[in-house]
């Protein structure tokens, strides 16, 4: 089946398989290896990438799925080599050992702070539940992420509300 | 894991579906937001040669009013039942429990429809739908049909759809301003419900004038509590009605044992979260 | 060339101590990870395991001839095919002269001894063709009794696990005191003492279920067999595959990529290694292999899993006088790697941090038709820290008394320090008076003390309980020499090198094998201190045994203990080395100079020049003295004097919702002492993860199989790990009494939270209900376990 993608801004043309996952389009045939497999019962979240906007397991949904569909993975976040705030709130609290669900655990804080733009511990920590984190204890992750909201609200407040 | 190969076809129309899913047959199935068909298919245990996506029919998604019914499309997501103001307004108990389904991620693809048709004992939208006295409609080669809650659950993964039918929507009769509590009991936060208790009650002056109570995972289906209901019913709003009337949570169920939950136990907690559940839901 | 100092230079601040952040972090931030999974080589194959759906069963036919006609496979292969290349996975730990080990064979051949047992392999063009293949091997099992009870297996006349053997039990390990000659007879203590506690816990098979499936690719076709593996063990992997396939060791390259996360789940050689490397061999093609989790789960080594019976001797004033620990080890299948070993690395400490007048210890190793068990994060040291922690907490109960105060009274005090050991250890330092008071005011214990008895006054239906943990363990693993003493195969020093670079930059190549513990940055940090060169300019390599040929990988809390210090006197070296150069080069005495802030300095004069100038000049080697190699390179192999020590006491408050069973925890406290500190941020990351998981093992994890030896906890949908949503914030803080063994004064952390918080939390939950009759509760205390136990103390009577 012919579908069509946008990922990480780039519009994909490509015949696939309709078993194919979604996550291993990404990592196959379009090279985007951010995007990691953890598990296979759709719990780690690991696989976490934003389609059409809202957080989604990517190894849940099959690439047909998406077609016509944006996508965007932890690969699309950077501009101009400049981390997103999310990625540099990880950076700078330690959210990160291994890193292998670092990327979806950063696509699930920005849907997060999306719909919530100042999460209190438990919301955070709640909002998180569907990403596992072996390393991390996840205490810093939870910083991460509410350091994460202040500096997105406070780059609102300094664009004057534009994002 | 990986599916097993199978084809694919994605209807852009109710009827287009339906006529899909006759022609191709018995081993097809239909997936919504496929967040419990896709593991079924990743561990192979399910082999479906057909996959028909009801994800484009524009027509099964969205919440509306009826007169004095919420219709709500089969392909509406957790996450969209959970935050419509409809919804919240007149159906309430179904957005407490939509709130609670699993994760974000999977809240944003699963759908009400999908999760119902789907059947798992421990899923949480059943029992909310069989309090609310929700109806299925369903829609077939022979037309549409209407199936009350009631009849819809048949066993284990088992409802009332034909194999050729496609659940379309849900219809909710209003229950505006009634308030509600889903009481969940699960070990760790993602994990499937071990017991749910579904709530909801009208209280006017003091006194509990309606209650709708049903379980989650206390048999193959949902359960209405009805023996719960009935003494709750026109009885003041306080601690020891609800105490009374939840004794009577694990009526009519048959709860099966299992590593989280023997049957002892699993009986206990329907007593004990609908004790809670009730209490929450009448604001005490 | 030289320099004088400017006048504004002044010594940078030190860089150990820093809560630097990562240097890693950059990468796996934006995605561009290199994990082994990500491989792609020309021609690849990718490979798909068939595996035993029974746990015990004789092979008694293999037929691939479908699967070989499957789109797009290109070879099947069985374990007839493998049997003569394949060889035995190597088991480094013979405990004892007369241990058993079944052959462990890759692929099994002509049995299947556990279920998710690796049968046959497929490889094909893609992955997704791999698996399909899978269905078309049609694989003919006769059953046989299945041996799964650990208690039942080691007793006489059980069903045997491997009927060759004639025996399920693959030895037994003994330590007494007595015969040691580090204190008396136990029998003795047990018979004179005034209170005797006799408890049997169990540690419940635990999953290591780190987060990146394992995956192994083979590229064959160079002059050196080339396999990248998510492993945390590149170095002994090598050596292992070469032994034990007879392939020589120096055509033979390891390569660790980015691996995430291991916890000692990925301390192996895996048959799915071997496998990889044999197929790719035969095809002269790369090959891939990349698990999924089901097949994780099932196969790849679980943890812990023990009977534990303790009987601790005391006098009426809560005084410790004898421990007596017997304990059964359920091996699994086979002996992997340290499968055997694991047990024996906590014989050394049950006795904890008290001071007992005799001990005695016997394990005995015993082989059930399960996976096997092997390293899982404190590998023998928190089984051994839940079983005296738990009983330390039965006596004082049975006593009445304060858990700390029993604990006070019996602990090493701070200036007994160094303190040789009734299971022949010598602690360096340490102290738990600190540590202690110091939780105790961070908790505020006190105060949750009187809550607690209020709850208790008025019968509240949510009870509060407290769980006391003081720990020690022994970890930077380790001495070489006990290491012999214990006959396990290799030793336990750790190398690193340090390359000074004509620009000023420094490359530091390190044994130790990361996995997400950040030693990039702490060994910069070091670096950067001992050599005076900014943090920037140092590079880390590791993990290739091309680049780092030498070491022995990152387990036990070692790569700071004993690879940091591998690192310190290799930097010493440096040095050494340009000492006398820049003495030259500055026209003067050696002895005249001081070497600080990364500058040889005249005493008493502005003429210095820098490290990184003696290096240029060496490069150029135009004007070095006589008989000196133009070369400050230097490397350091250290081999550590004794184990690490590091101590803490932790505090957990629980609410015990005796209605349901349901426990939450309330607070969590921890002050560890991990003796100087090179990067808080990465310590305290450490310790938040070790809890999590001894949390974990307390309320959530269990491998569950149900009586045909299939695995029932066999995803994360069954196999309950913590989400952010089910674990509480923590406490942490600190004090610091340095090693005394090492010039850095440090001790490892790796794997503290975790040996310290699951008797914390355990104990806590006893405590909220021991007054309703509950006597124990076994892990993972479900909220189910929880309610019987509380039922049953009370008679039904609620």
């Amino acid at each position: 089946m012919r579908i069509t993608v946008t990922v990480d801004g780039t519009s994909y043309t490509d015949d696939v398989e309709p078993r194919l996952l979604l996550v291993h389009y990404l990592r196959d045939r379009l090279g985007k290896v951010g995007t990691v497999v953890g598990c296979d019962t759709s719990n780690c979240g690991a696989c976490t990438v934003h389609l059409n906007g809202r957080s989604v397991k990517s190894c849940s949904v099959l690439a047909v799925q998406a077609d016509g569909a944006e996508v965007t993975t932890v690969e699309g976040l950077a501009t101009d080599g400049a981390l997103h705030p999310v990625q540099q709130a990880f950076h700078d609290n330690h959210a990160l050992q291994c890193g292998y669900c670092t990327p979806g655990m950063i696509m699930s804080t920005l849907d997060l702070l999306s719909e919530n733009p100042d999460p209190d511990d438990r919301q955070v920590r709640l909002g998180l539940e569907g990403n596992l984190c072996r390393c991390t204890g996840y205490q810093n992750i939870v910083a991460a992420a509410q350091d994460a909201a202040r500096r997105l609200r406070e780059a609102d407040a300094t664009a004057g509300g534009a994002r | 894991m990986i599916p097993s190969a199978f084809d694919y076809v994605a209807p852009t129309s109710l009827d287009e579906a339906v006529d899909a899913l006759v022609s191709a047959g018995e081993d097809a199935k239909v997936i919504a937001g496929g967040q419990s068909l896709m593991p079924v298919l990743r561990l192979r245990m399910a082999a479906p040669t057909v996959l028909v996506d009801i994800g484009r029919v524009p027509e099964l998604r969205g919440v509306r009013e009826d007169g004095d019914e919420l219709v709500i499309g089969a392909m509406t997501t957790h996450h969209d039942v959970a935050h419509d103001p409809l919804v919240r307004e007149h159906a309430r108990l179904l957005a407490e429990a939509a709130s609670t389904v699993a994760d974000p991620q999977i809240r944003h693809r699963g759908t009400l429809g999908g999760a119902l048709a789907h059947a798992d004992p421990a899923g949480d939208m059943g029992a909310p739908v069989m309090a609310l006295d929700g109806t299925f409609v369903a829609v077939g080669p022979a037309g549409r049909r209407s199936i009350p809650a009631a009849d819809f659950f048949e066993d284990y993964f088992t409802t009332a759809l034909g194999a050729d039918e496609i659940l379309a929507e849900i219809r909710i009769p209003k229950h505006s301003g009634w308030a509600a509590h889903y009481e969940k009991f699960n070990r760790v936060a993602h994990a499937w419900s071990i017991v749910g208790v579904a709530a909801t009650v009208a209280v006017e002056n003091g006194t509990i004038a309606q209650a709708r109570v049903a379980l989650t995972n206390m048999a193959s289906v949902p359960v209405r509590a009805r023996g719960v209901e009935e003494l709750l019913t026109g009885r003041p709003a306080n601690a020891d009605t609800i105490r009374e009337a939840a004794e009577h949570a694990a009526e009519g169920t048959s709860p099966i044992g299992d590593g989280n939950a023997d049957v002892e136990y699993r009986t206990h907690l329907a007593r004990v979260l609908t004790r809670r559940a009730v209490t929450t839901a009448a604001g005490l | 060339m030289t320099s004088t100092v400017d006048a504004g230079t002044t010594t940078p601040e030190p860089e150990i101590g820093k809560a630097r952040s990562r240097k890693e972090d950059e990468h796996l931030l934006t995605g561009r990870t290199k994990w082994t999974d990500n491989l792609v080589l020309p021609g690849m194959v990718h490979l798909a395991i068939l595996r035993s759906p029974l746990a015990h069963a004789r092979i008694t036919n293999i037929d691939v001839t479908e699967a070989r006609k499957m789109p797009g496979v290109i070879a099947v292969y069985t374990g007839a095919d493998l049997a003569e290349e394949q060889g035995s996975l190597p088991c480094a730990w013979q405990i004892t002269p007369d241990m058993k080990a079944p052959p462990a064979p890759a692929l099994a051949v002509d049995t299947v001894n556990f279920a998710g047992e690796a049968v046959a392999v497929v490889a094909a063009r893609s992955a997704y063709e791999a698996h399909d293949a899978l269905e078309g091997i049609d694989v003919d099992y006769d059953e046989l009794p299945v041996v799964l009870d650990l208690a039942a297996a080691a007793r006489e006349g059980s069903d045997l696990v491997h009927p060759d053997l004639g025996t399920n039990v693959s030895a037994t390990w003994i330590f007494d005191s007595a015969e040691a000659g580090t204190g008396g007879n136990v029998e003795d203590a047990i018979r004179d003492a005034e209170v005797v506690v006799e408890r049997t816990f169990r540690q419940q098979r635990l999953i290591p279920a780190f987060m990146e499936p394992r995956s192994t690719v083979v590229d064959p076709t160079g002059p050196q067999i080339t396999m990248w593996s998510a492993t945390q063990v590149p170095h002994v992997l090598k050596l292992m595959l070469a032994m034990s396939l007879g392939i020589p060791e120096h055509k033979l390259r390891v390569i660790a990529p980015d691996v995430g996360g291991g916890f000692g789940g990925k301390l192996q050689v895996t048959p799915e290694e071997v496998v990889t490397l044999l197929v790719a061999r035969r095809l002269g093609k790369p090959a891939k292999y990349t698990e999924t989790r089901s097949e994780s789960m099932a196969a790849a080594h679980h943890g812990r899993d023990q009977i534990q019976k303790l009987t601790l001797a005391a006098r009426r004033d809560g005084t410790v006088t004898g421990l007596k620990v017997e304990l059964l080890a359920d091996m699994g299948a086979y002996l992997r790697l340290v499968t055997s070993g694991v047990p024996i690395l906590g014989a050394f400490m049950f006795n904890g941090i008290y001071k007992f007048g005799a001990y005695h210890f016997s394990c005995t190793n015993v082989f059930t038709n399960k996976v096997p068990t092997d390293a899982y994060r404190g590998a023998g040291r928190p089984e051994a820290t839940f079983a005296i922690e738990r009983i330390m907490d039965e006596l004082a109960a049975e006593l009445s008394m304060d858990p700390l105060e029993l604990r006070e009274k019996n602990w090493i005090r701070h200036e007994e320090f160094p303190f040789a050991t009734i299971a022949g250890l010598t602690y360096d330092s340490g102290n738990y008076e600190a540590a202690t008071a110091r939780a105790k005011e961070l908790f505020d214990y006190d105060a949750l003390r009187r809550e607690q008895a209020e709850r208790r006054e008025r019968n509240d239906p949510v009870q509060l309980g407290i769980g006391v943990s003081t720990f020690t363990e022994m970890c930077g693993l380790a001495p070489s020499r006990v290491l012999g003493s214990l006959a396990y195969g290799a030793g336990g020093w750790e190398h690193a090198s340090i390359r000074m670079l004509p620009t000023g930059k420094v490359e530091v190549v390190t044994g130790a094998s990361a996995h997400g513990q950040g030693h990039e940055t702490a060994f910069s940090q070091i670096v950067a201190d001992r050599l005076g060169i900014p943090f920037e300019d140092i590079e880390v390599l590791h993990g290739d045994t091309q680049t780092a040929p030498r070491g022995l990988d990152t387990y036990g809390s070692r790569s700071l203990a004993v690879g940091g210090i591998a690192i310190v006197a290799a930097a010493e070296k440096v040095v050494a080395k340009a000492r006398p150069i820049a003495a030259h080069l500055l026209e003067c005495a050696e002895e005249d100079l001081e070497f600080t802030g990364g500058r040889f300095q005249v005493a008493g004069t502005q003429k210095a020049v820098a490290l990184t100038d003696v290096a240029l000049a060496v490069f150029a080697a135009h004007n070095l003295p006589d008989g000196i190699e133009p070369n400050l390179d230097s490397e350091a192999t250290y081999d550590p004097d004794n184990f690490s020590y590091p101590h803490g006491t932790h505090l957990c408050a629980v609410e015990v919702d005796t209605e349901t069973g349901w426990v939450r925890i309330r607070k969590y406290v921890c002050v560890d002492d991990i003796g100087h500190v090179v990067n808080p941020l990465i310590v305290d990351g450490q310790v938040h993860g070790g809890l999590a998981q001894g949390i974990a093992q307390a309320l959530y994890e269990e491998a569950v199989h149900d009586e045909t030896g299939t695995l029932l906890s066999g995803s994360f949908a069954e196999y309950l790990l913590p989400s952010s949503a089910d674990l509480p914030e923590f406490t942490t803080d600190r004090t610091e009494t340095p090693a005394t063994g090492n010039p850095l004064g440090v001790k490892g952390v790796g794997e503290a939270g975790t040996i310290a918080s699951t008797p914390a939390v355990v104990n806590s939950v006893l405590d909220a209900v021991r007054h309703l009759g509950v006597r124990d509760i076994e892990m993972p205390c479900t909220p189910m376990r929880v309610w019987h136990a509380i039922e049953s103390a009370q008679g039904g009577a609620r």
